[in-house]
């Protein structure tokens, strides 16, 4: 009856039918060329949601279409070029990922479903992207890749594929995981900006609403790097990055402390999910 | 029936194309000046007339940067029965040329799909050539979204 | 352009079988509308031009306008009598030419 009264007020006022409205995730099964994808899933433990739910639920259909087909899917592009990447040589040493590493199909199988990992070395959670970092300047003598630098999303795209369908799962009792998921569900509900908004006002309590014409999903991140409609192939702290401007707040730096816990947190907020990279996302 | 957030959109859509047509009726196929033009260069001079072409987009597409949309005119593409070209304008755009589709016997089907830059919500129109020489329109409109704070 | 052009083509078919083929390449579309950091407008280029033939005969071909998304996507069909080779070809407004070859087994 709420929503009904709130759609008539809408159309009564002829303001956008967006204001106040809900729109549920949609009913709908993901196989990406015959594997399958677990979109919705049962929450961990200590979840503040009952149910995680994929990105790709909260999306229109003609987009989840387009991540149906690894062909059709323009992150792949992305893969590809990662996976040439890959077979390079680069750096003093001679070496490829794939001196070491032979094949990706292999060797990377689960990474992207349980990174970031504890690193000793750094005493920190290290992703995907400083991994590559820490092989080229440790490994291969190599300088490590900037920011979405020289095919960073590229390399990291091609690494997570190689985990597609399968389960995200983070091991918090490696080092001291543990205190970084608790930084980073304190940089998740810090109301930030001009705005005054926390990443939990719109991926939690106002999850499912519409914010203008856009549908408001759980903000989930086993799609990473994703191919967004609007900008290409995206990496998640470009997007941790993107959100945290648009609240109109200072932006933490790529791979920084603050959000590299909050990589850990949210990654763990998406547990049982199976990983999606590249997803197609608005 | 119920009151989906894509039901209560239509319902609007449809109030106001319902008050456009009341206040300036248009004719069905205006299109700008630009495209108008265009289209008259395509055909020749002939109007296009309704039917045979059909254009498959979505009512709203979630950014304007990558719209799917599908053209088709259903013939057995072989002997008088075949499809010259087909031309895509989006009315909205700064320049409304899409793409030009050109088929032939070999094409089996006069059928292409492809991914299309929208500025604003706007109509996207279809024109068919068919080997005689006759013409044919579709036209959808294409509600293109305003993404959350970001945009 | 450093990413090869992406082509489906189904291995076989019967003969006048209508078969689907699509077509993804790697390309900005930098449609000329848009301006860089200094306000000076950004030149366009973008593929103008993709064509698919099937042993010299011209199958399909789409003429580009800047509207196309980044990326050129294309999904058509073909039918063809005999086996043969399908070749692809996408033109650059800075006249580079990007090929693409498939063949195809017909029964």
């Amino acid at each position: 009856m709420k929503r009904l009264l709130i759609a008539g007020v809408a159309l009564a006022t002829g303001l956008a039918a967006t204001a106040g409205a809900i729109a549920d995730p949609v009913d709908d099964t993901l196989e990406i060329d015959g594997t399958p994808i677990v979109t919705r899933t049962a929450a961990p433990e200590g979840h503040p949601f009952d149910e995680v739910l994929s990105g790709w639920l909260f999306r229109e259909a003609e987009t989840r279409d387009v991540s149906r087909d690894s062909f059709e899917n323009p992150g792949m592009i992305a893969v590809e070029d990662g996976e040439t990447l890959w077979n390079t040589v680069m750096g003093s040493e001679g070496k490829s990922c794939a001196t070491c590493h032979d094949d990706a199909a292999v060797s990377m199988k689960g990474v992207g479903a349980s990174f970031p990992k504890w690193d000793a070395d750094s005493q920190k959670p290290i992703n995907v992207e400083l991994q590559i970092n820490k092989c080229l300047t440790e490994q291969m003598g190599a300088e490590a890749i900037g920011f979405n630098k020289k095919g960073q999303r590229e390399l990291t795209a091609y690494i997570k594929h190689q985990s597609l369908g399968m389960p995200v799962k983070l091991d918090l009792s490696e080092g001291e995981m543990q205190s970084w998921w608790d930084k980073g569900k304190d940089v998740y509900y810090a109301r930030t900006g001009q705005l005054n908004l926390a990443c939990a006002s719109c991926h939690e309590v106002a999850m499912g609403k519409m914010i203008r014409a856009d549908h408001l999903s759980q903000g989930q991140v086993n799609g990473f790097p994703t191919y967004r409609l609007k900008s290409g192939l995206t990496s998640l702290h470009q997007r941790f990055r993107g959100c945290i401007r648009d609240t109109r707040a200072e932006q933490p730096k790529a791979f920084s402390d603050d959000l590299m816990a909050l990589e850990t947190y949210v990654t763990w907020r998406g547990t049982g999910l199976s990983v999606e990279t590249p997803a197609v996302r608005q | 029936m119920k009151l989906t957030r894509r039901n209560v959109l239509g319902l609007s859509v449809g109030a106001a194309a319902f008050t456009i047509a009341g206040i300036q009726a248009r004719p069905a196929s205006a299109a700008t000046e630009a495209t108008q033009k265009s289209i008259m260069d395509f055909t020749g001079g002939a109007e296009p007339a309704a039917g045979k072409v059909s254009l498959t987009a979505p009512e709203i597409a979630e950014n304007g940067n990558t719209v799917p949309v599908t053209v088709s005119v259903d013939s057995a593409m072989e002997g008088d029965d075949l499809v010259a070209s087909i031309v895509v304008f989006a009315d909205g755009n700064p320049n409304p040329a899409v793409a030009t589709f050109h088929f032939s016997e070999m094409s089996g089907a006069a059928l292409a799909t492809t991914r299309i830059r929208l500025a604003k919500t706007q109509d996207v129109i279809a024109v068919a050539k068919m080997k005689d020489g006759s013409v044919f329109m579709d036209k959808k409109q294409v509600k293109v979204t305003i993404g959350g704070c970001g945009g | 352009m450093a990413s090869k052009p992406r082509i489906k083509v189904p291995k076989s078919a019967s003969a006048g079988e209508v078969i689907t083929i699509k077509t993804l390449i790697s390309h900005e579309m930098e449609s000329g509308q848009r301006k860089d950091k200094e306000g000076n407008p950004i030149p366009r280029r973008i593929i103008n031009k993709f064509t698919c033939a099937f042993e010299g005969a011209t199958v399909f071909e789409c003429d580009l306008d800047p509207a196309i998304s980044a990326n050129p996507y294309f999904e058509f069909n073909a039918k063809v009598a005999q086996s043969g080779t399908f070749k692809f070809t996408w033109v650059d407004d800075d006249g580079s030419v990007y090929e693409a070859e498939a063949p195809i087994e017909v029964k």
